[in-house]
């Protein structure tokens, strides 16, 4: 019995796996006729970013003054103060902007995508652009993936600058760096390539956020108990796979490509 | 015309349709009856390639769309109009966008003209001066009517109505019944309707088929059924509970 259970939800997480890949697939395949109505890739750059913004906003400011609070007592009696604006820039631009973004941006607009996806199918909305001849992968998929790959990156980099004025802000008020200490740090500490590589991980996380939305937002079955399922497995998997594609891509951008 | 034979299609360990033949000629309107159950809807969604049965064939004007690639097979659809149960509305958007939908996504009609054509649909269902209203805020009769307008705005050769009076109180369930034979007098479209509801499909019904674990078991005129003695179809039309049909 043990077995056969084991058997089977390795052959479903397989199956899962593919199903994925299939829709990914068929994002790629619908991709130029889907940005051509860019009208709807507005749209959903609005609801994904624009509307992420204030979120995003208070999130990072607070991020940014807790690694301020936390360098200085890490700092204390070993490091000098003056490195506190390098260890904020670099800890946010590469790790805390990206993975804190799409960490909220996961819970939310993953959460919606799937919400809104799974409405449709069950009141089938889904069924009703097939009939109408209307690919629902380009009518529904592919402006949601092709705004949040945009709009991540630029929601980190608002993260970016927020975090660390945030960091600014505690570490001249309350620890008592100059201002002069502070952009000192954060110049000595500023490499493009860690801008590069955050902006390069938003991109992918963008990627993963929207195809789980719209993934388990397709494959709701029954009425409202199955949105709130789908709107579930939506979340979970976005931020497993934002963790898991973190260390992946950590690995591949600074072991080989930005290795020197 | 439609022709249909040897339709099979299981969902689960239940198989569905267990070898459906059908005919439906040229501008005549082809009632399926059944049960709740019975497989009506999984029928009209393998009819328009929402599903794809496990065997059989599905001729449409002569071609043959099981298994067509979705290029060739929205080909098919565009000449179908389907009118869904709910009314299958988008939420997201209004009146006027839900009706002018698959003309801006499959013609060149410019703006004034799709608004000219979603203005004139909505009238010839009953309805007026709604095109910025958004779907929550309508009636259920009213939803169908509009479900209806947009299915019906490409100018269909071919309509498929699932349920189209379910849930509605008896007078909008007439006025539906009505609108389906307008439309059919009016441009002439063929259609298949798929109910439960006798009153409906006496209204609406040129034939009347019905659907019974999983195959066609009756085809006749309204009147062939109503004089009907096959114990099946007169214990569904007179709705009671003896009979050969056992409750689920």
């Amino acid at each position: 019995m043990p077995y056969e259970y084991a058997r089977r939800r390795v052959l479903g997480a397989i199956a899962e796996v593919g199903r994925i890949a299939m829709l990914i697939g068929e994002t790629f395949r619908m991709l130029v006729p889907g940005v051509s109505a860019f009208h709807l890739v507005v749209e959903q750059m609005n609801a994904i970013g624009v509307q992420s913004l204030i979120l995003v906003f208070i999130v990072s400011l607070f991020t940014g003054a807790v690694a301020a609070v936390q360098a200085a007592y890490q700092f204390a009696n070993t490091v000098p103060l003056k490195f506190i604006g390098t260890v904020i820039l670099r800890s946010t631009i590469i790790e805390l902007g990206p993975v804190l973004t799409a960490l909220i941006v996961g819970g939310r607009v993953g959460a919606s995508i799937a919400a809104e996806l799974g409405t449709m199918r069950v009141t089938e909305q889904v069924d009703a652009l097939e009939a109408m001849a209307i690919n629902p992968v380009r009518y529904l998929v592919v402006p949601r993936v092709v705004a949040a790959i945009i709009m991540l990156p630029v929601l980190s980099m608002i993260a970016n600058a927020v975090a660390i004025f945030g960091g600014y802000v505690v570490a001249v008020s309350s620890i008592g760096v100059s201002t002069h200490t502070y952009v000192l740090g954060l110049k000595q500490g500023f490499y493009m390539k860690d801008l590069y590589s955050g902006l390069i991980k938003a991109f992918f996380f963008g990627g993963f956020i929207s195809w789980m939305g719209c993934y388990y937002g397709f494959r709701t079955e029954g009425g409202a108990e199955g949105v709130g399922v789908a709107t579930t497995r939506a979340v979970v998997a976005s931020c497993v796979l934002v963790l898991i594609g973190d260390y992946v891509l950590a690995n591949v951008l600074f072991r080989f490509i930005f290795a020197s | 015309m439609i022709q249909i034979r040897g339709l099979k299609k299981r969902l689960g360990t239940k198989q569905v349709l267990d070898g459906v033949d059908l005919d439906i000629n040229k501008g005549e309107t082809v009632v399926i009856l059944g049960r709740s159950g019975t497989g009506k809807s999984v029928l009209l969604k393998n009819i328009i390639g929402l599903m794809q049965p496990d065997a059989g064939t599905i001729e449409v004007d002569g071609q043959d769309i099981v298994g067509l690639k979705e290029k060739d097979l929205n080909k098919v659809r565009i000449r179908f109009g389907l009118l869904f149960q709910g009314g299958a509305l988008f939420d997201s958007m209004t009146v006027g966008e839900n009706v002018g939908l698959p003309m801006r996504e499959h013609t060149k009609m410019s703006a004034a003209e799709i608004e000219k054509r979603v203005t004139e649909r909505l009238e010839w269902v009953g309805l007026k001066s709604v095109e910025q209203m958004k779907p929550a805020s309508l009636s259920g009769g009213m939803r169908k009517r509009v479900g209806l307008a947009r299915a019906i705005a490409m100018d269909p050769a071919y309509m498929l109505y699932d349920e189209p009076t379910t849930g509605l109180d008896p007078i909008m369930a007439d006025v539906i019944n009505r609108l389906i034979r307008s439309l059919q007098e009016r441009i002439g479209v063929t259609s298949i309707v798929v109910t439960h509801d006798m009153n409906s499909a006496y209204h609406v019904g040129d034939r009347l088929s019905m659907l019974n674990e999983g195959r066609v078991v009756f085809t006749g005129t309204p009147d062939e059924a109503r004089n009907t003695r096959d114990p099946l179809v007169k214990q569904f039309i007179e709705g009671s509970s003896d009979g050969p049909i056992k409750p689920l």
